[in-house]
């Protein structure tokens, strides 16, 4: 039912909940002044939502002692954080939450259990060591060697050895989900060297991880539940984007009202007004589609995600770009907050593939197939 | 027959369709007799006041009433071709009209017995519709009206139309106007068919030499027609907007089937961009649906002039990709005959006419930078365009 397209009354509350804390926890000066220091990532704030507020086991089912939710609420969270550009590892944890409930459902059983618990109270967070950058469609992924090889699910004990680039939300976590060699195996962080790299997004630090014989637990043979893990990261990473897209509007729409040149407020000009119309309705369009990729199940998600993904990519990006144009100078500083955005909408858009990547996906799952058959 | 399945169904709506049914049977009553019925027992338009073919029921439950009389092979009151009664002239009446004026007019125009057009637009007041110029002057009991009129669908098979002229010139533009009725069969009213770049004639123009009009056809007070008349035009952005579409339902599915049909036609150079289009032909589409549902909630949000702003822009894109990918095919045009057509098919007739009629989406119904305009200043609160002419009286104004 279209119903899905709306919010429902308890995920208002979910989203007055978030928004409450960012507002006095995450105001954008905050999020700036950390960009500059050692610690990236806002532990404080990260334990006040996920343990706090419940959004780190949100999508845990309650028999494990999460809060049984479902992408749709997870989603509205995103929507808040993209808003506040806030440093937390929510979609890392979620990332690698899902991909522990995927394998799950694959028979990885107890182990996975265990993780998904201690994910649930907060005592630690996941991430999963994969470029941010892996679309839910890779082809090829990762070159970490595994000994002893082949893996057999008799023995779980393995050594990893290898390196992983540009993982996402992975400095802040206690546990590593980490695909190697077409396995999945669970690593303590404190067990791999971590190096912070220096990012395009500043409020979203990557890290590159290197493997030295480190011991690994395997979780399950095969790589399905890792599609399905991306598939619902990229799902809330739309309404991220969404999130984003319409706190760079609000703040654009603020300032040219105030921002006098020739005698009269700039939004006064066709030139911005209709930008920005232009602007409010790709928005309204992507909180429709990021809705319905955060609902659908099935194969309908797959579709769904690929055409919110490039979609919302799209918009956000154009928000934050925008939002730097129409502010002037003054959104070109380093103190104004515009930046933070701009770099966060681009590096997000790249992230979990690319809207070209995602429309050529979207092409095989609809059957509009790129050129004529070759006989 | 489906379940009505909003909450606030009344248990027994079900009930008074199937009965309703059973006491007309649909296959041996005449269509007429059938549509008065309907209307006579409350079930044409539910949302509509009892009496007045309605019960006061939530929009939300006409869609199931309609196919709930559709499964049972119910004649419809050819809803297309009355739309601008239907969607225009029926609210205006029901919010406006005096109950004589009501009674008088709603059941033939929901029948379809008569047809409705509407007399707004001239040549001189497009997006400036407040500065129209037909003169509207008192003469005893019955106002005389001379002017011009055009863009005009259904005038040349209309009974009535809803017009908009200037009863008073010594005030700013928005005061002095007063909304009427006018009997399309009245002396002084002449119909020209206006033929549009397509080669057809959907629309005509509308001369009108000394019309008299009796002042019982009159809807809301003189001087009050522009109040008036945003009844009539809001009514319209809803009835564009509205309305959930399956996947692939517009213009991108006709490009999306030749690209599936016609291998030969695959230029790998537009590909991404045919996705692009489809990609924003969902968004179009899942916006609308989320329009829907929030009116079926009674969230009505202002998307509204988004969608018809988001529908003529794809379209327009659409078909232009379309003749690009046709190359030789694009370059032929399926017929210039002048046509009278009754109903207009946006994505029917050829790739040529589509590319040509979609030009017109981003005019009828509000410019689109009309609409880009309303968004800005309305949703987004910006400043207005500046307007030298609101206060000065009519008459003075530079034309």
């Amino acid at each position: 039912m279209s119903d899905e397209l709306l919010y429902s009354e308890p995920e208002e509350d979910l989203r007055a909940a978030v928004a409450d804390l960012l507002a006095t926890r995450a105001p954008w000066s905050a999020v700036l002044a950390r960009t500059g220091t050692s610690e990236p990532y806002d532990a404080d704030l990260w334990k006040a939502l996920g343990a706090g507020i419940g959004a780190a086991g949100l999508v845990v089912p309650e028999s494990l002692g999460g809060a049984g939710a479902s992408l749709r609420e997870a989603a509205v969270v995103a929507e808040e954080l993209g808003k506040a550009v806030a440093p937390v590892p929510f979609l890392g944890n979620l990332t690698a939450t899902a991909l522990l409930l995927a394998l799950r459902e694959s028979g990885a059983g107890d182990a996975a259990d265990e993780h998904l618990r201690r994910i649930a109270t907060g005592e630690q967070t996941a991430a999963v060591a994969i470029p941010f950058s892996t679309p839910p469609d890779w082809t090829t992924i990762g070159s970490l060697s595994v000994t002893p090889w082949p893996p057999s699910t008799e023995v779980h004990e393995a050594r990893l050895t290898g390196r992983v680039t540009s993982v996402a939300d992975a400095l802040p976590a206690d546990v590593l989900v980490v695909p190697a060699d077409g396995s999945i195996y669970v690593v303590p962080a404190s067990e791999a060297r971590r190096e912070p790299v220096t990012s395009l997004d500043m409020t979203r630090v990557l890290c590159d991880i290197e493997f030295d014989d480190t011991p690994a637990e395997l979780l399950t043979i095969g790589y399905e539940p890792l599609r399905l893990a991306l598939l619902a990261a990229a799902a809330v990473l739309a309404s991220e984007q969404l999130g984003l897209a319409e706190r760079c509007l609000d703040l654009t729409v603020e300032y040219v009202k105030t921002r006098r040149q020739f005698g009269r407020a700039v939004g006064s000009y066709q030139g911005l007004k209709h930008r920005l119309a232009q602007l409010w309705v790709q928005i309204a369009q992507a909180r429709a589609v990021a809705r319905h990729a955060a609902s659908a199940t099935g194969a309908e998600q797959a579709i769904a995600v690929a055409v919110a993904q490039a979609h919302c990519s799209t918009v956000a990006v154009q928000a934050a770009e925008e939002c730097v144009q129409m502010h002037g100078g003054i959104g070109f500083t380093w103190e104004h907050p515009a930046h933070l955005y701009l770099k966060r909408a681009k590096s997000a858009s790249l992230a979990l593939g690319g809207p070209s990547r995602h429309r050529r996906r979207l092409a095989e799952l609809v059957n509009l197939p790129p050129s004529a058959p070759t006989r | 027959m489906p379940p009505l399945t909003a909450p606030t169904a009344p248990h027994d709506l079900e009930n008074q369709i199937r009965g309703f049914l059973a006491a007309h049977d649909p296959h041996t009553t005449a269509r007429l007799d059938f549509l008065r019925a309907r209307f006579d027992a409350g079930l044409a338009w539910l949302h509509y006041p009892p009496g007045l073919g309605g019960q006061s029921l939530p929009r939300g439950l006409q869609p199931a009433a309609e196919r709930a009389f559709a499964e049972a092979g119910a004649p419809d009151n050819d809803p297309r071709r009355i739309g601008i009664g239907l969607g225009m002239a029926a609210p205006t009446i029901l919010a406006y009209g005096t109950d004589e004026q009501k009674q008088r007019w709603l059941r033939p125009l929901w029948c379809g017995e008569e047809v409705w057009c509407q007399l707004f637009s001239e040549p001189g007041a497009g997006s400036d519709l407040a500065a129209l110029a037909t003169r509207a002057v008192r003469d005893s009991g019955d106002w005389v009206v001379n002017g011009q009129k055009v863009w005009t669908s259904m005038a040349h098979e209309a009974r009535w139309a809803i017009l908009v002229a200037r009863t008073d010139p010594d005030v700013p533009k928005h005061q002095g106007l007063t909304y009427f009725v006018l009997d399309m069969t009245a002396p002084g009213v002449e119909v020209r068919p206006l033929r549009q770049l397509t080669g057809e004639a959907e629309f005509n123009e509308v001369f009108l030499t000394d019309v008299r009009i009796p002042d019982a056809h009159r809807l809301g007070a003189v001087g009050d027609g522009w109040r008036v008349a945003q009844t009539t035009l809001m009514n319209e952005r809803v009835a564009i907007g509205g309305g959930a579409t399956p996947r692939e339902g517009g213009m991108i599915g006709m490009l999306a089937e030749t690209w599936r049909t016609r291998p030969e036609v695959r230029d790998p150079a537009s590909h991404d961009r045919l996705m692009q289009l489809w990609v924003a032909g969902e968004a179009a589409r899942l916006t609308g649906q989320r329009l829907s549902a929030q009116l079926a909630a009674g969230q009505p949000g202002p998307e509204g002039s988004a969608a018809k702003y988001a529908f003529a822009t794809l379209n327009q894109q659409v078909s232009g990709l379309e003749l690009d990918l046709l190359g030789e095919e694009g370059l032929r045009y399926d017929d210039w005959t002048m046509r009278r057509p009754d109903t207009v098919d946006f994505v029917g007739r050829s790739p040529g006419y589509r590319y040509l009629r979609s030009k017109g989406n981003s005019i009828e119904g509000g410019t689109s930078e009309i609409l880009l305009n309303i968004i800005a200043e309305r949703v987004l609160g910006l400043p207005g365009e500046i307007r030298a002419d609101k206060d000065v009286p009519w008459k003075d104004l530079p034309r």
